[in-house]
């Protein structure tokens, strides 16, 4: 227990935590971000009931969550690898990262706690923006469970993004180099994944001629390729009838949910290992004499 | 103390360190000498467990760096060449930050950092912003944070570079105050006339291969095969120039062309054959006035074996 709440609780995510929060610009950027989300909402509204129609409905307030949820995970997209790429590797160019290494903490703690740091302020402006939503509540359409699911697949895009980022910051030795690279993961997942199914799918579909009936074989990649985008897996957990169609085509019957969060908890996991063996140098070990001091 | 046998650090076909075998005996201040590239910052960075090695072995305390790297960590206080500082911390937050990173508990630590601060000269800084200190303190907040765990051996990477003359010679007194402490450290520094001050051994390496190690009589032994006696007798120059002949270990005698009574013998024997000589010399019937062993200008020797290779 008190080795696991060393990794959580340490000097580094004290001190990241500290830097972060006690400069304005973040106090900034919550505030703007608070603004534009509000000023989103108001302005949805306004639409809603002066031009389409006289009154906000359930259905009307379901829309607005989707479009506020979709908004932040725009967001967590585009902010994250700004807040992790520079992790490790702005360390190094500010030639901290030494010292730091020549102390007791293990590289786990360090780079989980760069990790939480950086994320727990994409979370306080996740949670900040809370009383937003109660005006969504407010006019009902949405349940409890749609908000759990929405920030839970936000939370996991965060956890993976910010895992990535922080690996090519470990591996790159410019801040720079990283964050472009991450950007470009990032890019890829968002919009690549999408052109990418698309095309095979009409590769796929324009070959067999239909869905696959008894005996045909299904066509997985295409899924594959489409579960590591965190926007669509989303708008299917919104929308349970959406690409129903092609994965029926393609012979596929599981939820993309399920696909995006067993890639996303692999993709985190795997980027947290790398980052963690690369951090050190690997002290080659051979067999030496062990001496007394 | 630290023990290094063999060391090696290769880059491809580029050889930054060969074979390095070097003991420094516990609370010996040892002292690093070489040109840009000699290899210094490498050893360095390999006994701060921030470097793998090619080859070869190092241990600290007895700990194994390759095998043993966080046993190593907790003995060690290191300071490198280049380093930054966290600009939004305060000097108090600063060494209480590194101080929790060593797992030193709260309490302890608020009883060690006035201590340091005041070690390193820094106390009336302690609520101001790192940011704001000048480059001498910066490097002294370093030192401080360096000691924080109460460290047996600390690594020093040139922590006099960069910095003015005073703030030299505050370095060079807290440097001493260590060395009170009975702390072993290795330091390097281009600038020799400090080391060859503070240091009870030098080492000078170049080209990554250490060319001499010692204290500063041995180093010009190692270096030029011999070292100057100065003999001075009250007279029979002559019979005490013959009788200094006859020693085997005597390469050459000159005498002082301005002063007449001043004999200068190029010696080669050790530190035991040159105590039975000098020895023999008092005993003998010469009037000797004084015998002493000339005082290296190091430099000279350091820039002659080097040929100015930086």
């Amino acid at each position: 227990m008190g080795r696991l709440q060393a990794l959580f609780i340490n000097p580094v995510l004290n001190k990241e935590i500290k830097l972060r929060f006690r400069s304005f610009k973040n106090f900034l950027g919550i505030f703007l971000f608070l603004a534009v989300c509000g000023a989103v909402s108001l302005a949805f509204i306004y639409i809603e009931t002066q031009f389409s129609h006289d009154h906000f409905t359930a259905s009307d307030s379901r829309n607005l969550f989707m479009l506020l949820s979709m908004g932040q995970l725009g967001l967590i997209v585009f902010i994250t690898p700004g807040l992790t790429a520079g992790a490790i590797s702005g360390e190094r160019e500010k030639q901290t990262l030494n010292i730091m290494l020549t102390t007791q903490q293990s590289s786990t703690s360090i780079i989980l706690s760069k990790l939480f740091s950086s994320i727990l302020f994409l979370t306080l402006m996740l949670v900040a923006s809370l009383p937003l939503y109660s005006i969504v509540f407010l006019y009902g359409g949405v349940s409890p469970q749609m908000v759990f699911v929405t920030f839970g697949c936000q939370l996991l895009t965060m956890l993976t993004i910010g895992s990535i980022g922080i690996m090519f910051s470990t591996l790159m030795k410019k801040t720079i180099v990283s964050t472009i690279t991450t950007y470009g993961v990032m890019l890829f997942f968002v919009v690549g994944t999408i052109i990418l199914f698309f095309i095979m799918l009409r590769f796929i579909v324009g070959v067999s001629q239909g869905p696959p009936g008894a005996g045909q074989s299904s066509h997985i990649l295409p899924y594959l390729v489409l579960m590591l985008n965190p926007g669509v897996a989303m708008m299917t957990s919104f929308e349970k009838n959406m690409f129903v169609y092609q994965f029926q085509q393609l012979g596929i019957d599981w939820p993309l949910w399920l696909g995006f969060t067993l890639a996303y908890i692999t993709m985190t996991v795997t980027a947290l290992l790398i980052a963690i063996k690369r951090l050190r140098p690997a002290m080659r070990l051979k067999p030496t004499r062990k001496k007394k001091g | 103390m630290i023990e290094m046998t063999n060391l090696t650090k290769r880059y491809g076909s580029f050889t930054a360190l060969e074979n390095l075998t070097l003991t420094i005996d516990k609370g010996t201040v040892f002292g690093f000498v070489g040109p840009n590239g000699a290899g210094k910052s490498t050893t360095f960075s390999i006994l701060a467990t921030l470097l793998a090695p090619s080859d070869g072995s190092a241990y600290v305390n007895g700990y194994d760096v390759t095998k043993n790297p966080k046993q190593v960590r907790r003995h060690i206080g290191y300071v490198p060449d280049f380093f930054g500082v966290y600009d939004q911390f305060k000097v108090n937050e600063y060494l209480d930050f590194y101080g929790a990173s060593y797992g030193i508990s709260s309490a302890e630590r608020k009883a060690i950092i006035p201590q340091l601060l005041e070690l390193v000269n820094l106390t009336e800084k302690a609520d101001s912003y790192v940011d704001l200190l000048s480059r001498g303190m910066k490097q002294r907040l370093c030192l401080a944070r360096a000691l924080i765990h109460d460290p047996e051996v600390l690594i020093l990477d040139e922590p006099a570079s960069g910095l003015d003359p005073r703030a030299r010679v505050e370095m060079r007194g807290i440097l001493r105050e260590l060395k009170n402490m009975d702390k072993t450290i290795i330091i390097s520094s281009h600038i020799l006339p400090e080391l060859s001050e503070i240091c009870d051994e030098l080492g000078v390496i170049e080209n990554g291969r250490l060319i001499a190690s010692g204290n500063v009589g041995d180093i010009e032994l190692q270096l030029q095969g011999q070292k100057t006696l100065l003999v001075t007798v009250k007279d029979n120059v002559e019979q005490a120039a013959r009788f200094f002949e006859d020693d085997p270990n005597v390469v050459q005698i000159n005498r002082d062309e301005q002063n007449g009574q001043l004999l200068q013998l190029s010696y080669q024997g050790s530190d035991d054959e040159q105590m039975a000589l000098l020895k023999k010399a008092v005993n003998s019937d010469l009037s000797i006035l004084t015998l002493s062993q000339k005082q290296t200008n190091l430099e000279d020797v350091f820039m002659e074996i080097t040929k100015g290779g930086e």
